[in-house]
């Protein structure tokens, strides 16, 4: 059998602030297969997000080990893990984090960009992942001329792009209202089913019941783990809410 | 990411804030413009005052006639003849260094055609006068020895006075003019020769035999030579030490009195001239230093000021695969962008406003390519140097702190 996506075996992590250290994990073990569709849940401090920049290869554990496709990410230098985070890792993020002024398809192809692809290829896989995500139509809208949601969908797209095995979203309905948070959950399951493993991280309950495992960080623990049959995400289920 | 690529993202990242870029890069434009435009007056003015000295002739000097005491007045170089044919004569037959030596009498006389009239120089000398100066004619043949030995009433023209006289393009040669009543034939013209070093027209003159001259513009041949000495030296410093001790020697001028002639080395005016120059340009260069560094300065404060704007956008390309030399490349060409394009603005600027000046004043202006590429490199140079520190900061960003920047 292969072995675990992310294999997170009794990580600390420690930050020093002053002369206070904060524990933000205290043993965390934890194995994601591919494929998985999972959500880190937890109230703000809980340590979720330090879990989740351990897992993209932002940061590092104080203590433990962390396997990334089987592989200790340890020994690895800057360079070796944005390389990581550039073939491997996709990035959602809450507040989208696009390039102003930038159009659709250059947002998108910015991963590519750092993988040396030459430009006629950026060009075709950038147009094919906002093809994906219902964007066809808006290659050369820059962020400013496109909703919240989509360009959160623009942001997934990026994540997408370069092909990796899996994406991380950081809040990604954050900022969207609800209606437009079931499309992006609608977006992800259809993404799932293609086989990419996406961990999402949110502190509302009523999103995690959209995926198939529940995760519930809570003071730098593992406080429950449980696998569920996720609800199918159906905008078309939740009224349009009047926008004031 | 090769250079092309990260050139193309510099570029794109700078167009977002066009203005911006556009204010940054003016104090390179300033200060590369200024450096261009008054290099190229500097030029203009150097070459012109070169030239007109290279139209007076090379190693040449000439002797003065000495001033006349009277109790005390001193009346200043010139007032009073002190040099005489033999001294003259003694210059050319003792003085090996000189290659050249003529006399030059001169007055100011009205010069009469059929039609017009000109009050111009009309100078005495000798043909061996146009080889000094390196004087070619433009038409006709000028006066030979035999001229100046008979006092043969024959003029040459300068190419001025030709003009004024006759018209534009004409051939005068052969035609009379009459100076002081007196008929002269015109036997050429001289070629023009333009500007003197002190900004006269060297073509505003008439060339007549000495000898004429002497007889009926002087009135008489005397024992005093009434001008100047023109002399052609094979080394001019040289000639011009044994020629004042000859002279000396023949005035017998001993120990501490003053002397009663004067040499003007031409050579050691073009001389002064060039190390004035020279400082003019070095002072320019200083001036183009301090500016580029005002600019580099203004560079660097728009880099840092965007670096800190920019942190989520840094954030975010670490994220998605951008390693830290990635980010450095890219603020870094941002800033060479920037400055570079301040120095080819510049040039373009400082070409414009010195075309504007030869064009409004007249001021000659001689562009220098050299200046003008070099100005470009030290402007790239300028942005790795001002932009480095700020690429530095962009690219040791903490990738988790730059992505919650707000």
């Amino acid at each position: 059998m292969a072995p675990p996506l992310i294999s997170v075996q009794d990580v600390t992590k420690v930050f020093r602030m002053g002369d206070v250290e904060v524990r933000a994990l205290r043993g965390v073990s934890l194995d994601i297969e591919a494929g998985e569709f999972v959500a880190i849940r937890g109230p703000s401090g809980s340590g979720k997000s330090t879990l989740m920049n351990i897992v993209g290869c932002l940061d590092r554990p104080t203590t433990g080990r962390y396997l990334l496709d089987g592989k200790d990410v340890a020994p690895l230098d800057r360079d070796a893990l944005a390389r990581i985070r550039n073939r491997l890792l996709g990035f959602v993020f809450q507040s989208f984090n696009l390039l102003p002024r930038t159009s659709a398809l250059e947002n998108v192809e910015l991963p590519l960009l750092y993988a040396g692809l030459p430009r006629a290829e950026r060009h075709r896989r950038a147009a094919r992942a906002l093809e994906r995500v219902g964007l066809a139509d808006r290659l050369d809208h820059p962020p400013n001329r496109l909703s919240g949601g989509q360009q959160q969908r623009v942001a997934i797209a990026r994540a997408l792009v370069s092909e990796p095995k899996l994406i991380l979203a950081d809040e990604p309905t954050g900022n969207l209202d609800s209606r437009t948070s079931v499309e992006v959950l609608a977006l992800f399951q259809e993404l799932g089913r293609t086989g990419i493993t996406i961990v999402l991280v949110t502190h509302e309950p009523d999103i995690a019941t959209y995926v198939g495992r529940q995760i519930v960080v809570r003071d730098g623990h593992i406080a429950s783990d449980r696998r569920q049959t996720p609800v199918r995400a159906d905008p078309s289920s939740i009224p349009i809410e009047d926008v004031a | 990411m090769n250079g092309l690529e990260t050139l193309r993202v510099a570029v794109r990242a700078l167009l977002r804030n066009k203005l911006r870029s556009f204010l940054t890069t003016l104090g390179m434009i300033f200060g590369v413009g200024a450096v261009v435009a008054t290099v190229a007056i500097g030029e203009g003015a150097r070459s012109a005052v070169e030239q007109a000295f290279a139209s007076m002739g090379t190693n040449l000097l000439v002797v003065l006639p000495g001033s006349a005491n009277t109790g005390g007045a001193r009346g200043g170089f010139g007032s009073q003849p002190t040099l005489t044919w033999e001294d003259l004569k003694a210059v050319r037959t003792e003085v090996p260094t000189v290659r050249y030596a003529v006399p030059y009498l001169r007055s100011s006389s009205q010069v009469l055609s059929e039609e017009q009239n000109w009050t111009t120089q009309v100078a005495g000398t000798e043909p061996d006068y146009f080889e000094i100066r390196s004087w070619p004619m433009a038409l006709g043949t000028r006066f030979t020895d035999s001229d100046v030995d008979t006092g043969t009433k024959v003029v040459v023209l300068g190419a001025t006075v030709a003009e004024k006289l006759f018209g534009p393009n004409s051939n005068p040669v052969g035609q009379t003019v009459r100076i002081r009543n007196i008929p002269f034939q015109v036997v050429a013209v001289a070629g023009r020769k333009g500007q003197t070093p002190t900004g006269q027209d060297s073509d505003d003159v008439v060339f007549i035999p000495r000898s004429t001259f002497q007889a009926k513009i002087q009135g008489g041949l005397g024992k005093f030579l009434q001008g100047t000495i023109f002399i052609s030296a094979t080394n001019a410093s040289t000639a011009e030490r044994q020629v004042a001790d000859l002279l000396r020697d023949r005035h017998r001028i001993g120990g501490p009195s003053e002397d009663d002639f004067q040499i003007r080395n031409l050579a050691e005016v073009a001389s002064a001239q060039e190390e004035s120059s020279r400082t003019v340009t070095l002072f320019l260069a200083i001036v183009a230093a301090v500016s580029l560094l005002v600019g580099g300065i203004g560079i660097m404060n728009i880099m840092l000021v965007s670096v800190t704007e920019r942190t989520r956008e840094i954030g975010t390309r670490i994220a998605v695969g951008a390693r830290g030399r990635d980010i450095l490349r890219q603020f870094l060409g941002e800033a060479v962008v920037l400055s570079v394009a301040g120095g080819v603005l510049g040039i373009t600027a400082g070409i414009v406003t010195a075309r504007w000046l030869t064009a409004a004043f007249h001021w000659p202006v001689a562009f220098r390519w050299d200046v003008m590429i070099l100005a470009v490199f030290f402007s790239g140079a300028v942005g790795v140097v001002f932009g480095l520190y700020p690429a530095r900061k962009a690219s040791r960003l903490d990738p988790i702190d730059a992505l919650r920047y707000e």
